[in-house]
């Protein structure tokens, strides 16, 4: 595009200042995290690891990353599982109500967190058919909830940008609708799924709104865990600790879209499709947004 | 004298039931979408629609004051409190108007940088800021939020880095919620603005050019309109996720409160559940009228 230099400093001098607001509280953290005082405090005293031990000795910490990952595990195989047929169903048959249903699987991300919550709690709580009690399993319920539309966004919009002709000629080849499925649409939704899968294990591990809700007295997730002890005296430094953790581990899921993006735009960097690899990187990302990646209607 | 077996459906029993199920599927195909969609569905109706409706039926309850309990007599008597008590009405102007505020201040910023993003840096220097946007999408919401806790407090770092000007840190409150709000869920805009500038083709700004229109008039005939759809798809998000937030408002908003904190006491100590039921109609309600009203826009087919 076609820019004047001052308008070229303009942006320049925009994106500076918007990276700077982005990373400002992180690097604050990460950099507090190694402060030996027993309280935030700025500047910092020096530097030691005393919290970073503490930190991971604390058994209360890692009971709770140990159930967070447990709910995210769960949360991601029902979202996998739900998310991948509703997708095959609506990118590949015509039907009525698809349309409503195209919407209703969207409305968990779009109506705010806490509406799930509330829901969700008034549903067990007061309408339990089944005498369900708050706990683990009503967490991953609503986990899964919002998790299942990350998993069908991302899949719906890679059905939709391939054609049956593989199977076509598969099955013409003899081979069954499951030898189909295994050998020739599995392999072309692979990535889509692993980005599915990835995104919304982050959100689960990630959520605590729907978890606050959900999760009743006994089950503390390690967003829990965090919120109970922001303010807790002799804990702060350590919240501190697992903030920066997280903060230098959200690096990891970058990374890991980055590559199945890349693994993605093999054929298309051959086809000079190489433009697109930005959009589609950030698709996979987007958390709940797949804006490139999701089909125009 | 021998009797000749009847012939075997299939000599190879385990694979034999697989090729019939395989083919009657191949044979039905609206056999095979019932397979596919009855589990999904009747997660999403059981689940999450249902859990909605309970959610509306026990707005028309009320709460015995003096044991807790539930009774189960449909009345008008929270939607008339919701709309008598001046509380509420407060409370829902001042949660929308930052909501909306926040809309508008992430836009205004993703626009410029989604396009510095897109059309002005280099292929190596986007594929940097890419990842360095989406790093922070990652990071945990409540670690940014408290991130921010430990910016605004006290004698914290925003209070030593502005003391040189002579300024103070504005402290917990109403500016520092409208800070946080912006900074959560700007990621979420930038994303869906960026998609919608890598979705402009750079001919169209060529061709602009070529027919005379400068730097300014480009952007304002050809870009803004291609982009405004991706703008309020990302506005969904901002607007939603600030309209239903009240964990960073409780971190650094003081005294303020949020519709969703009044929510949230009312439901998860069970002290008023049908009232917390009534009140969370509201962040519903607005946001099924923004669909509503964005859904002429394209932006809906890009959530």
């Amino acid at each position: 595009m076609i820019l004047s230099r001052g308008t070229r400093a303009f942006l320049w001098a925009v994106a500076a200042l918007v990276l700077a607001f982005v990373y400002l509280p992180l690097v604050v953290v990460v950099i507090g995290s190694f402060n030996p005082a027993r309280t935030f405090g700025w500047p910092p005293e020096g530097f030691s690891l005393t919290w970073w031990s503490a930190a991971l000795h604390n058994d209360g910490l890692l009971h709770a990353v140990w159930t967070s990952l447990q709910v995210a595990f769960w949360a991601v195989s029902v979202s996998l599982l739900l998310g991948t047929m509703l997708s095959f169903g609506v990118a590949r048959y015509r039907w009525f109500g698809r349309e409503a249903v195209s919407f209703l699987v969207v409305l968990p991300i779009t109506l705010p967190g806490i509406v799930t919550g509330v829901a969700l709690q008034n549903a067990f709580l007061n309408y339990s058919v089944l005498g369900i009690s708050l706990g683990f399993w009503t967490v991953v319920i609503g986990h899964a909830t919002f998790t299942i539309v990350v998993v069908f966004n991302n899949v719906v919009a890679r059905l939709r940008r391939t054609a049956t002709s593989f199977e076509d000629a598969s099955m013409d080849l003899g081979a069954h609708t499951f030898r189909t499925f295994w050998h020739i649409t599995l392999p072309s939704v692979r990535s889509a799924l692993a980005a599915g899968a990835l995104l919304a294990f982050g959100l689960s591990f990630d959520e605590i709104i729907v978890t606050q809700f959900t999760s009743g007295p006994a089950v503390t997730t390690l967003p829990i865990w965090i919120y109970d002890n922001f303010t807790r005296p002799n804990q702060a430094q350590i919240v501190n600790v697992v903030a920066a953790i997280l903060i230098l581990v959200s690096v990891l899921p970058v990374y890991a879209t980055q590559r199945l993006a890349g693994e993605d735009s093999g054929m298309g960097r051959r086809r000079g499709r190489r433009r697109d690899r930005g959009a589609d990187d950030l698709a996979f990302t987007a958390a709940t947004a797949p804006a490139a990646e999701y089909p125009q209607a | 004298m021998t009797t000749t077996a009847p012939p075997q459906p299939s000599a190879r029993g385990g694979q034999g039931v697989v090729h019939r199920v395989s083919g009657s599927l191949f044979r039905h195909p609206r056999g095979r979408l019932g397979v596919l969609l009855t589990p999904p569905l009747l997660w999403l109706v059981v689940a999450y629609l249902a859990a909605l409706v309970a959610l509306l039926v026990t707005a028309f309850y009320t709460t015995d004051s003096l044991t807790g309990q539930i009774i189960r007599q449909p009345t008008l008597e929270n939607f008339q409190t919701i709309v008598t008590e001046p509380i509420y009405r407060i409370l829902t102007v001042r949660t929308v108007s930052v909501a909306v505020l926040v809309t508008v201040i992430d836009a205004l910023l993703a626009v410029p940088f989604g396009l510095f993003l897109s059309k002005v840096v280099s292929r190596r220097t986007q594929g940097f800021l890419v990842v360095a946007m989406l790093v922070p999408l990652w990071a945990s919401y409540l670690v940014k939020a408290y991130a921010w806790r430990t910016l605004f407090e006290d004698g914290g770092v925003l209070d030593w880095m502005l003391k040189p000007f002579g300024i103070q840190s504005p402290g917990f409150g109403m500016a520092a919620v409208v800070v946080v709000e912006c900074y959560l869920w700007f990621p979420y805009m930038v994303v869906a603005v960026f998609a919608g500038y890598e979705r402009l083709p750079n001919t169209l700004l060529e061709a602009s050019s070529d027919l005379g229109a400068k730097g300014w008039r480009t952007f304002r005939s050809v870009v803004l309109p291609m982009v405004f759809p991706a703008i309020v798809a990302g506005s969904v998000f901002t607007f939603s996720l600030t309209l239903g937030d009240y964990i960073a408002v409780s971190l650094v908003g003081g005294q303020v409160q949020f519709l969703g904190n009044v929510i949230y006491n009312y439901v998860a100590g069970s002290a008023n559940q049908p009232l917390g039921a009534a009140l969370s109609m509201i962040p519903i309600a607005l946001v099924l009228l923004y669909l509503f009203l964005i859904r002429r826009s394209g932006a809906l087919s890009e959530l």
